[in-house]
């Protein structure tokens, strides 16, 4: 009856860390209507991971495993997940809202006649229907949506939903390799960098307009690494120059839901605020105590985050030893 | 080139949200609308490959009420030649598949020759009516394209990934849909909002398809309780450090 199928995403052979909370958000609801978790793995060379995939609740795990799929196809990537849909006879789809992840969500969504809910961030039964909670309008309002026809395809925001390791069966089928090329990705430059990616980053260091310059990043840069943090930086920010775009978090960035977000010189606009609003702790450091970001805050401190960062990288290294 | 965009009318990012009386929608009464801004990127773009071609034409297409037509009309003004208002009931309600299906039918045609749209819509955040529309199409499609470059009926975009960006390419007639950067979309002149009135707008009827999920309620997210003010100055850094560690547990 309750057939959940997951779309486990990997790069260069490696899991990302949301596709195990899709695995496990998976299992908890196959549990909650007695049915079983299947899970989708494609790539070139990730046989192997079978066995954590396994460790994370899954029954079946439908596996493509093809020297031609090393480099993610869009179209054959949709393809094979159609026809895991088709084999596992799932009644809801679980994605993650990644890049790769919405994609392949629209494409399978248009293949199968389904619905698509993206973002989500909480699901569950009632009755024989899933229904979700996402955000809109920039995380104002919050809609409780059901699903009222299967399959429904659904994308789930990283790092909100737990991953936790639980035994599944684990027996792999193997997937016949469907080709699709009319979209080729004909280069991936992933940067070399010592520090967690935004979305998946369990704590993010931001700083905003009041950097003043982007020299003056080094301290977000220090308190970042001793922290084992992400950076990230304001529309402002990026807008000035001083930054990259995809270090930008809000409305026209990324969306993040880190444990942790420090917000430093962040006046807290409406539209940053979109892209981080579910994180589970905000500090905030900012002179002025009027700023909306202290409205979103957990903890604030309302000083110069010249002097308050290089004072909490100091703290830091000293606690935290 | 024939390109067609799809755009849509929302709320402008800084409207005060009030759920409205229904309890699935907002109340529309003080709302300022605009075109949703990833829509904006997508004009500009095929505007700028019009200019560039020498020759072409822009249509605007949108599926909304009425009330939608003054986004419609900004598009006309940066430059589009004309625009279709697909006009549903309900549109606000609709989901993107069905919002999507309705798009395809009159795309068929209009024989594109290429299929623009904005990344999402900045109200419901969907992510999905343009990549939804290449495949329903059965046309290639390029989602989130930050650069795009035809040539000999091939489009390159490049594209952010998680930790890095792509270089995705597919034959013409295909669909793309803008990210930021991609271009600065222009102010329109105005001459070009006095041109924007008389260039055609048609009005056609049509019925959404059933959609596959229902919307049950809005509501607005919990309050947070108030913050802590740790401290006015760095002296405050150790203490926050401590509260992070063992009451938030986060470090």
């Amino acid at each position: 009856m309750s057939q959940i199928l997951v779309f486990a995403e990997q790069r260069d052979s490696k899991l990302k860390s949301y596709a195990l909370e899709a695995i496990s958000e998976g299992r908890r609801l196959a549990d909650a209507a007695g049915g079983s978790l299947s899970v989708c793995v494609i790539g070139g060379g990730v046989s192997d991971l079978a066995t954590t995939v396994a460790g994370y609740g899954a029954d079946k795990i439908f596996m493509a495993d093809d020297a031609g799929l090393s480099t993610y196809s869009p179209g054959s990537y949709a393809k094979i997940l159609a026809d895991a849909l088709g084999a596992s006879s799932a009644s809801v789809v679980l994605l993650s809202s990644s890049a790769m992840g919405r994609e392949l969500g629209a494409l399978l969504a248009a293949k199968a006649d389904a619905s698509l809910l993206s973002d989500v961030i909480e699901t569950r039964w009632e009755g024989d229907h899933i229904v979700v909670k996402r955000p809109v309008y920039a995380g104002k309002a919050f809609l409780k949506i059901a699903a009222k026809r299967a399959p429904v395809v659904v994308t789930l925001r990283p790092n909100v939903f737990p991953a936790v390791e639980k035994a599944g069966q684990g027996a792999v089928e193997t997937l016949a390799v469907s080709e699709d090329s009319k979209v080729t990705i004909t280069d991936t430059s992933l940067k070399a960098s010592t520090r967690p990616e935004l979305t998946e980053a369990s704590i993010i260091v931001a700083g905003g307009r009041a950097m003043g310059g982007p020299e003056n990043y080094k301290i977000i840069e220090e308190l970042a690494d001793t922290l084992g943090a992400a950076v990230a930086a304001s529309r402002a920010s990026v807008d000035a120059g001083w930054r990259p775009h995809a270090d930008q978090v809000g409305q026209t960035g990324k969306t993040v839901s880190p444990n942790l977000y420090i917000a430093c010189g962040i006046s807290g606009a409406i539209q940053h605020l979109a892209g981080m609003n579910s994180s589970k702790c905000i500090v905030a450091i900012n002179t002025d105590p009027e700023a909306p970001i202290f409205k979103v805050a957990d903890y604030g401190i309302v000083a110069d985050l010249f002097e308050v960062v290089p004072a909490l990288n100091e703290a830091a290294k000293e606690l935290l030893a | 080139m024939k390109i067609v965009v799809c755009v849509k009318q929302v709320p402008d990012t800084e409207t005060k949200v009030v759920i409205g009386s229904d309890g699935l929608s907002i109340d529309p009464g003080e709302v300022k609308y605009v075109m949703n801004p990833y829509d904006e990127y997508a004009v500009e773009e095929a505007l700028k490959l019009k200019e560039a071609a020498g020759e072409g034409e822009v249509i605007i297409l949108t599926v909304a009420g009425e009330e939608a037509q003054p986004a419609m009309r900004t598009a006309m003004a940066m430059g589009a030649d004309s625009g279709v208002l697909l006009k549903a009931e309900n549109a606000a309600l609709a989901d993107g598949l069905s919002v999507a299906k309705a798009l395809v039918e009159e795309i068929k045609t209009l024989d594109a020759d290429l299929v623009m749209a904005g990344k999402m819509a900045i109200d419901g955040y969907g992510h999905q009516v343009g990549t939804l529309l290449g495949e329903l199409l059965d046309m290639p499609v390029l989602p989130t394209a930050k650069s795009l470059d035809i040539a000999d009926g091939v489009a390159t975009i490049t594209r952010d990934i998680e930790g890095g960006k792509e270089t995705v390419t597919a034959k013409l007639p295909c669909v793309i849909t803008a990210e930021k950067g991609l271009n600065e979309p222009r102010y329109p002149a105005l001459r070009g909002i006095m041109q924007a009135k008389r260039k055609p707008l048609e009005i056609k009827d049509i019925t959404l398809a059933d959609a596959g999920v229902e919307i049950l309620e809005m509501s607005y997210p919990p309050k947070k309780p108030d913050g802590r003010i740790v401290g006015e100055g760095p002296e405050a850094a150790a203490e926050l450090i401590k509260l992070l560690r063992d009451e938030a547990q986060v470090l």
